[in-house]
């Protein structure tokens, strides 16, 4: 059986598989690409020939444009098998944003998986994270440290809430990225039974029809651009991270900066941004999440992607299993 | 202790002062006694164990994590509590988070060598947020901004306007953890509790700088002048229960001037300006800092940096509130009283005689004592008024034009400076757009200061930082410089709209809290009477 290190290889223009003859998550246009998700750091503009799951498709059609998001599009439903050259490929889900992927290569009995981003925890707008077993498991380590704890998101949610309702006559603005967490913090308010609308800035807005399209209820939104100050006094507002303290939110009262993160749960990232009310929600794996999967999937080696592979790799290693850092250059750019 | 790890998380991120007392006052009123009176003595600063010091966290952290993990962890997180509090190993326990009373009441009565066993146990029942908590109170660096006098106001704020901070203020120094009588009084379950014998502080009278328009309108015959001494506002107090001394914050000072207290004999309440007087001659305040902020003061200290107190008014003459007779009455008493008691360590402060405006600022100008900072112009007629009341007494320092600004932002230097925070972005108040006060930059200054204040500096801003830009690091809005300058002229190129001519720091001002530096206006106004050249 051979080594997926003689036939999963990594190149200046990304992970390479050469039996299928197509690239992961290239991070420049190539003739065929396999693509996990859309997010921006993954899926990149111009390919000719893209693999993903539908969603994924839909969504990178929504931010890149008809003509940008390959010039042909290949779907693959979950845990459907394709042969693509000499390999067997397949997705199954990786709970990371609605649509997002891991790649299941296997030829000559000898199997890969690239998870992409991925996490553990629940999300109501995207199926969870499918453990696949493997000889190589690819993954990310994006708060690969023991300090990286993700509370329950709901719990997060709650204390959204409550400051909501100790401070009325403001506006909290929550900033979060466009595609995946903004949707997941509509979803998890709606569990918690807020059911006003809420605001979006201009920059979720598209990308949030596109989930309902997609078949993902988010309840009543409404654009915070039109709306006037009145209205927005006790909402709550969804804008990208760049908009929450710049000249934008002038428009809202008195507004209480919110940040939902992955990051946040160190107070000097908070401090930083200037956040008032820092909430930990993140769609990427925590450590213990990390360390159960690699677990899980009982690969014997595993290749790291990018984010803080020295400690992952460390403390796989003390569990018997082999850790090689790939250093990929230009993932981990967009989102938290 | 949830809700306490939950009120330190959100005022350590909430800049707005009506926002923390938002957030203070929710916690007083859904606690119960005696955790929020605990949780109040934390806030304040009234709190500290010593048998607990960061050096348990460290061995707590070695027993529990992998010191790889835990160095890399510290060295991204940057805070030793912090790293311990999220990367504790969580393991399900059957209990729940301890109470903040029975945190507070072990700490200070186990031993030492019990305490980790102790401590363990309760990170183990705990949350990351309330570690966290547990951790920043056992090494006493809670670190919310959140001052004394906030809190007090938060108290206050539970009476719906019934009970003033002033009125808390009067009573606060009567009362001790957890302040269960005082919660009892602001919620009218009970009167208000009677400091009887107990020697607390009376909220000062505080004076306005005095510009061109005010200066304009003043009647010569109405007003008295002293000079205004460059040391520290303090209030002696003494009563059958002890002898206080108090500085303007409300903070008690008394064990780092020993020799005050000492020489206090007498019954009453008194206000004054203290100061390092060696031989009758009263010493730079660079001198009175060396004593500042001390806990408690050596021999030496004693001997090189002896202080006085020069008193200008009286609060209380024995057990009797003389504050509102006018200030002629007043001072006739103190007067007399001196006359009589001739006090050790304490003399009074001058009242000079003028005949005109004009001759009050010739003596201003020519009044180039290092420890004179000009004039305070108090009316004949004024009672003692706590707080900043319009009108009745003026502060006129004399040239250069100085301010009191806020630290905001520190760069490092460079040559010799080069390790060192040594440029320094101050900034004024202002009211924003939202009516809550801001901080607005005025300027930049980088010299002025000697290498003991900068070295000074230089630890506060590392301790103190909450952000990083570069080289340039962000500080808790938190330390007030005097900033002097010789002209103020409008600038269309600075977001405040003015410009400093030749910025330079005057002093440190460790004692001032940051929401009685100077406002934007204050300054504004002063380059309305500048010669306005290179608008």
């Amino acid at each position: 059986m051979p080594h997926p290190e003689t036939w999963l290889k990594v190149t200046s223009a990304g992970l390479f598989c050469e039996p299928g003859g197509f690239f992961v998550d290239p991070p420049r246009a190539v003739d065929r690409a396999v693509v996990t998700h859309a997010h921006s750091d993954h899926a990149r503009p111009g390919h000719r020939a893209v693999l993903a799951s539908p969603e994924t498709l839909a969504l990178m059609r929504t931010r890149l444009g008809e003509g940008q998001a390959g010039l042909s599009q290949q779907p693959l439903g979950w845990g459907e098998r394709l042969r693509v050259g000499e390999v067997d490929v397949w997705l199954e889900p990786a709970g990371h944003v609605l649509g997002s992927a891991q790649v299941a290569m296997e030829w000559r009995g000898s199997r890969a998986v690239v998870s992409g981003d991925y996490k553990r925890a629940a999300d109501p707008t995207t199926p969870g994270f499918v453990p696949i077993p493997c000889d190589v498991f690819v993954t990310e380590a994006t708060f690969a440290l023991p300090v990286f704890r993700h509370p329950r998101p709901e719990a997060e949610i709650a204390r959204l809430l409550e400051s909501v309702d100790l401070f009325p006559e403001r506006t909290h603005v929550v900033g979060c990225y466009s595609l995946g967490k903004c949707q997941r913090l509509v979803a998890l308010l709606r569990q918690a039974g807020w059911e006003r609308p809420i605001y979006l800035h201009g920059a979720h807005v598209a990308l949030c029809e596109t989930y309902a399209a997609l078949g993902v209820d988010l309840g009543e939104l409404r654009p915070a651009t039109v709306a006037g100050k009145a209205a927005l006094v006790g909402a709550i507002v969804l804008a990208p991270p760049s908009a929450i303290a710049d000249r934008w939110a002038r428009r809202l009262a008195e507004p209480v900066v919110c940040s939902a993160s992955g990051w946040m749960r160190v107070r000097q990232r908070a401090k930083q941004g200037g956040i008032e009310l820092p909430l930990v929600i993140s769609d990427h794996a925590d450590w213990d999440e990390l360390n159960a999967t690699l677990d899980e999937v009982g690969a014997p080696e595993v290749w790291v992607t990018h984010g803080r592979e020295e400690a992952l790799i460390h403390a796989a290693g003390q569990r018997g299993i082999r850790g090689r850092a790939l250093r990929l250059l230009g993932y981990g750019d967009e989102e938290a | 202790m949830i809700a306490f790890a939950n009120l330190l998380e959100r005022l350590v991120f909430t800049p707005g002062r009506n926002a923390k007392i938002a957030l203070l006052r929710r916690y007083f009123a859904t606690q119960p006694d005696p955790d929020r009176g605990i949780g109040l003595a934390a806030v304040t600063g009234a709190l500290s164990f010593a048998a607990a010091k960061p050096g348990l966290i460290r061995e707590l952290a070695a027993t529990r994590t992998d010191p790889e993990l835990f160095a890399w962890s510290y060295d991204y997180v940057g805070d030793l509590a912090e790293t311990v509090a999220l990367m504790w190993p969580e393991r399900p326990v059957n209990a729940p988070p301890p109470r903040l009373a029975d945190v507070v009441a072990t700490l200070a009565t186990e031993h030492k060598s019990d305490l980790p066993g102790i401590v363990a146990g309760w990170l183990d029942a705990s949350d990351a947020s309330v570690r966290l908590a547990l951790l920043k109170l056992i090494t006493g660096g809670l670190r919310v901004g959140v001052s004394a006098r906030l809190a007090k106001v938060a108290v206050a704020d539970l009476s719906e306007g019934r009970v003033r901070p002033d009125d808390v203020e009067e009573v606060w120094h009567g009362l001790a953890p957890p302040y269960a009588e005082l919660f009892a009084w602001v919620e009218g379950r009970a009167p208000r509790p009677d400091p009887a014998q107990a020697p607390v502080f009376r909220p000062p009278m505080l004076a306005h700088p005095l510009e061109q328009a005010d200066f304009a309108a003043l009647d010569a015959a109405d007003w008295r002048a002293e000079w205004k001494w460059d040391g520290i506002r303090v209030q002696l107090v003494a009563t059958d229960g002890g002898a206080r001394l108090y500085s303007r914050g409300a903070d008690d000072i008394s064990a780092a001037f020993p020799e005050i207290v000492q020489a206090i004999r007498f019954r009453g309440v008194l206000d004054g300006e203290l100061l390092v007087v060696r031989d009758g001659v009263v010493a730079p305040f660079s001198d009175l800092q060396q004593r500042l902020n001390r806990k408690s003061v050596g021999a030496r200290m004693l001997r090189e940096f002896p202080v006085a107190v020069r008193l200008y008014d009286m609060l209380f003459e024995g057990a009797q509130d003389v504050r509102q007779l006018p200030f002629d009455a007043r001072r006739a008493r103190l007067e007399a009283w001196y006359a009589a008691a001739r006090p050790a360590r304490m003399d009074l402060s001058e009242l000079i005689a003028f005949d005109s405006l004009e001759h009050l600022a010739a003596l201003r100008d020519g009044a180039r004592a290092a420890a004179i900072e000009g004039l305070m112009l108090k009316r004949a007629d004024a009672p003692y008024v706590p707080g900043r009341p319009k009108g009745l007494w003026w502060k006129w320092k004399r040239e250069p034009l100085t301010i009191d600004a806020v630290l905001m932002y520190a760069q490092r230097g460079h040559g010799k400076r080069g390790s060192f925070y040594s440029d320094y972005t101050f900034g004024l108040w202002r009211t924003g757009e939202h009516g809550a006060d801001e901080l607005v930059p005025v300027g930049k200054a980088y010299f002025g200061f000697t290498d003991a204040e900068l070295a000074h500096l230089d630890r506060w801003v590392r301790n103190h930082t909450v952000a990083r830009f570069g080289p340039v690091r962000e500080v808790e809005k938190a330390f007030v410089l005097e900033v002097a300058f010789d002209a103020a002229q409008r600038s269309a190129r600075h977001k405040s709209g003015v410009a400093l001519r030749f910025p330079r720091i005057a002093r440190l001002r460790p004692d001032k809290p940051a929401a009685e530096a100077d406002r934007l206006e204050t300054l504004m106004r002063l380059v309305e009477n500048a010669p306005t050249t290179n608008a």
